[in-house]
């Protein structure tokens, strides 16, 4: 019974979970509903949506099952680009409340709206994504996610106060005032990228501080992909259980899915977000338990309805129930995106392969760029290593070994040979919190 | 008897071996002694300082790798064939030099050795047993300061 888990204090439910537990028929039904609304939606108030069902000679109508969305027309990042600023609203500004971008690496960001009712969705969602990493009122949690027009500051600062907890709007950077505040506080919980949490442990012990000795136990890591070595490397360092969401600002910013006490793939709050796996190439919808490239729908979202948008991620949907009893589905964490990969020399590489490599060399953290140069018409790939104490040693022919080491690791995972240099420290870009992994300086 | 010998890694970029040195001088850390080992991609710099905690505390702060290593110094220049004697009776004794660099003793203008040897305590003990003149630190800071 529902009834006795609700007790949000101890943790395990939280009443705003609630819809994580429905059954799996009632939740179909719930979603067929909303996509119909939304679908109409969009057709009325989406000149672009309107245009494409048109064209295909489809109007909301058609929609009679969930099956019937593959008959949708994708949305794609360009299409937000091209509409920039307000061309995908589907409210009039009087009742929108809040606008977001993103800071796109080239041209013009990507701007999304939020009605009211948006915002409460939001925070419902983010509130059950805290509640599936075992939060809960009276928990302190170190925002750390960025501030400002970066979805993920606000987005789950309301989720964490709805949730009851007592929320420090920390914001990213600063590493020594964020660790003072989480000695100080008495903080229980952190939101962070992963990239820069794994810095926040560094500095925490170049100055003496052992994060383990902390009341903080749990930390919630999205923004960017990691791996499952960076989450090893995260808890033991930390002594926390390291939880890994997942969201995107097109659809909504982070709330749209998340790991429960399993950690074991991210349930995806799909009465709000509804997802299909589709092959890249062809666009054909593929089966549960295979993989392909994620695309989702938003099934209540009134300001921005984004239909079958394509999230450029990697991951499949895991067919076996989870043992949390949640009926949400669950896909595998997203390892790769399909955007980050580059070909170089007919090969396909993703950063995540270069990650696995660099993790196997024993003490190196995964501070690294890669550089795709092209001479004489032949393309290039350096890649170069922030040095971390672990690996430092006053002797050359230690380092040498390290850099030999690491370029030895990535040729035989990715093929290529590639020029591998150390650099210092924080001397890899990072915007927001996120390491750049390529820069393709390559002229086409 | 043993010294702590602070190491950074350095970029190989023109004019960067300023920086951390500037720093510690900023930080009215004095260096006793300096030498960089470089390859065409990166630097080590090692260096002697009294207060080499507070070095330490310093570099890392200002986000360097530091590395603390004990170094043995040793006066070579102590008798003729001083820096023979040391090395046939590491020889002997088969102690692994990683590196070595001279090291001014400015008062007598006379000059010791900082070796790196893979087990310090052990070297110590032969370098004293075959009669070679191990400088303590305090001895050794005392003759450049
Ligand atoms: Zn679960």
């Amino acid at each position: 019974m529902l009834t006795e888990r609700w007790n949000d204090v101890e943790g395990g439910f939280h009443p705003a979970s609630a819809p994580d537990y429905l059954p799996v028929e009632r939740l179909r039904e719930v979603q067929l509903r909303r996509l119909r609304a939304v679908v109409t939606r969009a057709y009325d108030n989406v000149e672009l949506f309107r245009s494409r069902m048109q064209e295909r000679g489809l109007t909301p109508a058609d929609i009679r099952t969930l099956e019937d969305i593959a008959q949708l027309p994708f949305t794609v990042k360009v299409d937000l680009r091209d509409t920039y600023p307000f061309g995908l609203f589907a409210s009039p500004m009087s009742e929108i409340v809040r606008l977001h971008a993103s800071s796109g690496t080239t041209g013009k960001p990507i701007v999304v709206a939020y009605t009211r009712e948006d915002l409460n969705v939001w925070a419902e969602v983010m509130t059950r994504t805290f509640a599936s990493c075992g939060l809960h009122r009276g928990d302190i949690v170190q925002n750390a996610f960025g501030y400002g027009l970066f979805t993920g500051g606000l987005g789950a600062h309301y989720g964490a106060e709805a949730l009851g907890a007592t929320v420090i709007p920390v914001s990213g950077g600063n590493t020594e005032r964020q660790l003072m505040v989480m000695k100080d506080f008495n903080v229980s919980a952190v939101c962070a990228t992963p990239s820069y949490f794994i810095h926040v442990i560094e500095r925490a012990l170049d100055l003496g501080l052992d994060l383990r000795e902390l009341p903080l136990h749990t930390g919630i890591f999205g923004a960017e992909p990691w791996s499952e070595e960076m989450r090893q490397r995260i808890q033991e360092g930390a002594g926390i259980r390291a939880y890994d969401i997942y969201g995107l600002s097109e659809i909504i910013g982070p709330g749209v899915g998340s790991e429960c006490e399993h950690q074991d793939g991210l349930h995806i709050f799909e009465d709000h977000f509804y997802p299909e796996i589709i092959d890249p190439e062809t666009g054909a919808v593929l089966p549960d338990g295979e993989e392909g490239e994620l695309v989702l729908t938003t099934l209540s979202k009134q300001a921005m309805p984004v239909i079958r948008y394509r999230t450029r991620d990697i991951t499949r949907i895991i067919t076996e129930t989870c043992g949390c009893g949640r009926s949400l589905r669950r896909i595998r964490r997203v390892g790769r995106r399909s955007d980050d990969m580059f070909i170089i020399r007919g090969v396909n590489v993703f950063p995540s392969q270069v990650e696995a490599a660099l993790l196997a060399v024993e003490g190196t953290l995964p501070h690294y760029q890669i550089i795709l140069t092209r001479d004489h018409g032949l393309d290039q790939m350096a890649v170069e290593v922030e040095v971390t104490p672990e690996v430092f040693s006053d002797k050359v022919r230690a380092l040498e070994d390290v850099r030999a080491e690491l370029a030895k690791a990535i040729e035989q995972i990715i093929g290529i040979r590639v020029a591998l240099r150390l650099v210092e420290p924080r001397t890899i870009a990072r915007s927001e919190g996120k390491a750049k992994r390529v820069i393709d300086k390559r002229a086409i | 008897m043993k010294l702590q010998q602070l190491s950074v890694f350095l970029e190989n970029r023109p004019g960067h071996l300023a920086e951390p040195l500037a720093l510690l001088s900023r930080e009215g850390i004095n260096i006793l002694s300096l030498s960089l080992a470089d390859t065409s991609d990166f630097g080590i710099l090692r260096m002697i300082v009294r207060d080499w905690e507070r070095a330490a505390q310093v570099l890392k702060a200002d986000d360097w790798v530091v590395k603390l290593t004990e170094v043995v110094a040793v006066d070579v220049e102590d008798r003729p064939g001083g820096l023979a004697e040391v090395l046939r009776a590491a020889g002997r004794a088969e102690l692994k030099i990683e590196y070595m660099y001279a090291f001014s003793l400015r008062r007598n203008n006379r000059a010791a050795l900082i070796f790196r040897f893979e087990e310090p305590d052990r070297a110590i003990d032969v370098l004293s047993a075959a009669g070679c003149h191990v400088i303590e630190a305090e001895e050794l800071f005392a003759a450049v300061e």
